[in-house]
């Protein structure tokens, strides 16, 4: 279907009921129990989990494949993020050329960077891609203030022009729309206990990241993705082979830079506003986490570990010490004091050493990621293969470097 | 007529003079041998050639094209392959990938954006590949990723890339080294075969077994400079060659 093969459709229908169902699938719990905080089918965390799914397939198509690791990811989606509200500013409160110009941003400022970095490989290019993030990330707070607006960040206003839309409606600034569908419209549906929340600009996301998954998917299996492979593998032998790298590696850095880009233009679709933080470091990393995590090279990895990551950071940190009190209400109180003494460093603002330790798990026990690990489960339910048939197993699990 | 002439070639690095005044021709459809002492600079000649050192002065001439300051992969399309000392493959990939892509290198050229199309749907190339695996007997393994192949196996599979693309010209760098008597035989009755299809190749090589079944012409190199040229059995008998080469030795 689509012109992929029988497994690659699987693949692609599996991640597109997912992604559909998400809204009752993320909801197990009902409303008012005990668990309902482990929910996650509220349309605020489900457009993240697709946003930065669509952020990491981008960085595992540079990451996985190339091998080249950027660690000034961020600054492309910082981009894409101030060109969308701009557009929003400008143009209209139509998503569509927020998102388009975020894209076409975010490519041209990732040619830039990567024409330069490129020069280099391995850590010298890391280094270069984190020294343009970072300085992308100081300017936006300094000397670029008329665009980004500094500090406060880029927000819309009721005297903006949107030339070709309104700049207020009845005295408020107008809904970021799809053609009069707003983003922040739900449908809500009561069954039993349970709410789901069906929300347009949680299904606009889901478009287009199932887009931005099927090229993901063809570029995997085309001549291209093959050769950007090649570059990982021996980058000397390609070139004596006839191929010029060079080209092979920036387009994988430009089209990365414009999934970030567009992970950026959807963010701003969700809820126009844009700051410098988007660029910092951090969120950088946290791109190359979601991919490690998940599988780098792998095709539905890097979804994977963009919503766990995602979930753990909505869930964990918002379990406080009282939640905690309450779970252990029926042990003695010595001993409650004490499970929450041990517990209270991993939870709340203390979630990030739960993230750490998950991964440095991870990445020792498992290092091919969530993927690997379901992968191994696979195996324990499949005949054990000859031999043969082991060494030939496609090494599009491979771990990274 | 000569595919490959080679003139007035110098290269040092720092006070070592590696390449000394070096002037070589390679005669169209022919197999020619580089032999010498270890260090003779043998090596450092070929890298010359292709690229990945730039001589210090002279010119490398590929039939009408200059090949000195030429990029690898330039050199490359213009029709020279090269064998490494130990195998440059694509160690992750399979047998199959790893023939499909130096195919694909010479059908689309230094770089082709084809990211719509399904590189398991291009029967062209697919077939070009298996046709090449077959050829040096490797086509049962094709679905293996390359790095667990023995390391003859290897060697056999970094031929069959490079005969993938065609190339007017061929250079093997010790395409028998660290193999065992059969091996080498199994490898010296594979570049027979493929001499039948008009490919110059210039070989470097430590085992006169190889040298004298497989060359037409072989130069002797020492301390970097020419000492000797001819016919393998002139070779054999040239005292100067014996007292570098072979320290006084008969063979």
């Amino acid at each position: 279907m689509l012109g992929l093969n029988k497994k690659d459709t699987s693949l692609f229908l599996l991640v597109l009921a997912l992604v559909v169902f998400a809204p009752l699938l993320l909801n197990p719990f009902p409303e008012g129990s005990e668990l309902a905080q482990f929910n996650a089918g509220y349309p605020d965390l489900m457009q993240r989990f697709l946003i930065f799914g669509i952020f990491a397939v981008g960085f595992n198509i540079l990451f996985g494949l190339t091998g080249y690791l950027s660690f000034g990811h961020a600054a492309f989606l910082g981009v894409g993020s101030y060109a969308g509200v701009w557009m929003m500013k400008l143009l209209t409160m139509n998503v569509i050329p927020a998102i388009f110009m975020s894209v076409v941003f975010a490519g041209l400022f990732s040619l830039l960077v990567g024409y330069i970095s490129l020069r280099r490989s391995g850590i010298y290019f890391s280094i270069l891609t984190l020294a343009f993030a970072q300085m992308s990330f100081s300017l936006a707070y300094s000397v670029l203030t008329p665009i980004t607006n500094g500090e406060t960040g880029l927000q819309l206003a009721l005297n903006d022009p949107r030339v070709l839309g309104v700049s207020q409606v009845d005295g408020s600034i107008p809904a970021a729309n799809f053609f009069g569908i707003a983003m922040r419209d739900s449908f809500e549906l009561s069954m039993g206990g349970w709410l789901f929340t069906f929300n347009a600009g949680y299904y606009l996301c889901a478009v287009v990241m199932m887009v931005a998954f099927y090229v993901a998917i063809r570029i995997f299996r085309s001549p291209f993705g093959m050769m950007l492979r090649a570059v990982k593998s021996n980058q000397q032998r390609m070139n004596f082979t006839g191929l010029n790298s060079k080209p092979y590696t920036l387009a994988a850095f430009v089209i990365s830079g414009m999934y970030a880009g567009l992970a950026g233009g959807l963010m701003v679709a969700m809820d126009p506003l844009a700051g410098a933080e988007r660029m910092q470091w951090t969120a950088s990393g946290e791109v190359v986490l979601m991919t490690i995590l998940g599988g780098a090279g792998t095709l539905i990895g890097p979804v994977l570990g963009a919503g766990f990551i995602k979930y753990c950071e909505n869930i964990f940190s918002k379990i406080n010490d009282n939640i905690l009190y309450d779970w252990f209400a029926g042990l003695p109180e010595g001993l409650a004091d004490f499970l929450v003494f041990v517990i209270h460093p991993f939870i709340g603002k203390g979630w990030h050493l739960t993230l750490g330790i998950m991964f440095m798990l991870i990445v020792i026990f498992l290092p091919g990621g969530i993927m690997e690990g379901f992968e191994r489960i696979g195996r324990l339910f499949k005949r054990k293969p000859s031999s043969g048939e082991s060494v030939s197993a496609k090494t599009s699990t491979t771990p990274a470097e | 007529m000569e595919i490959l002439k080679v003139e007035g070639v110098n290269k040092s690095f720092g006070g070592l003079r590696a390449l000394n005044n070096v002037n070589f021709k390679v005669e169209e459809g022919t197999v020619h041998a580089i032999i010498g002492p270890n260090g003779a600079g043998k090596s450092t000649f070929l890298n010359c050639m292709i690229g990945r050192l730039v001589p210090d002065t002279g010119t490398v001439m590929f039939g009408d094209v200059s090949l000195t300051g030429m990029k690898p992969h330039q050199i490359n399309q213009v029709g020279v392959s090269r064998v490494f000392q130990t195998p440059e493959i694509f160690g992750d990939l399979t047998l199959l990938e790893n023939v499909m892509i130096p195919t694909l290198a010479k059908r689309d050229g230094e770089f082709a954006l084809h990211a719509f199309v399904r590189v398991d749907q291009d029967t062209e190339v697919r077939d070009k590949a298996l046709h090449m695996l077959e050829d040096v007997g490797l086509v049962e393994k094709r679905e293996m990723v390359a790095n667990s192949l023995s390391r003859g196996d290897k060697r056999r599979l970094e031929l069959a890339m490079c005969l993938s693309q065609d190339p007017k010209l061929l250079l093997l760098d010790e395409p028998t080294a660290g193999m065992s008597r059969a091996d080498t035989n199994n490898t010296i009755d594979l570049l027979k075969r493929i001499g039948d299809r008009g490919i110059t190749k210039v070989v470097i090589e430590h085992d006169m077994h190889v040298v004298f079944s497989l060359a037409q012409k072989v130069t002797v190199l020492a301390q970097g400079a020419i000492i000797a040229e001819g016919k393998p059995e002139d070779i054999k008998g040239d005292p100067r060659v014996q007292e570098a080469y072979l320290g006084g030795a008969h063979l």
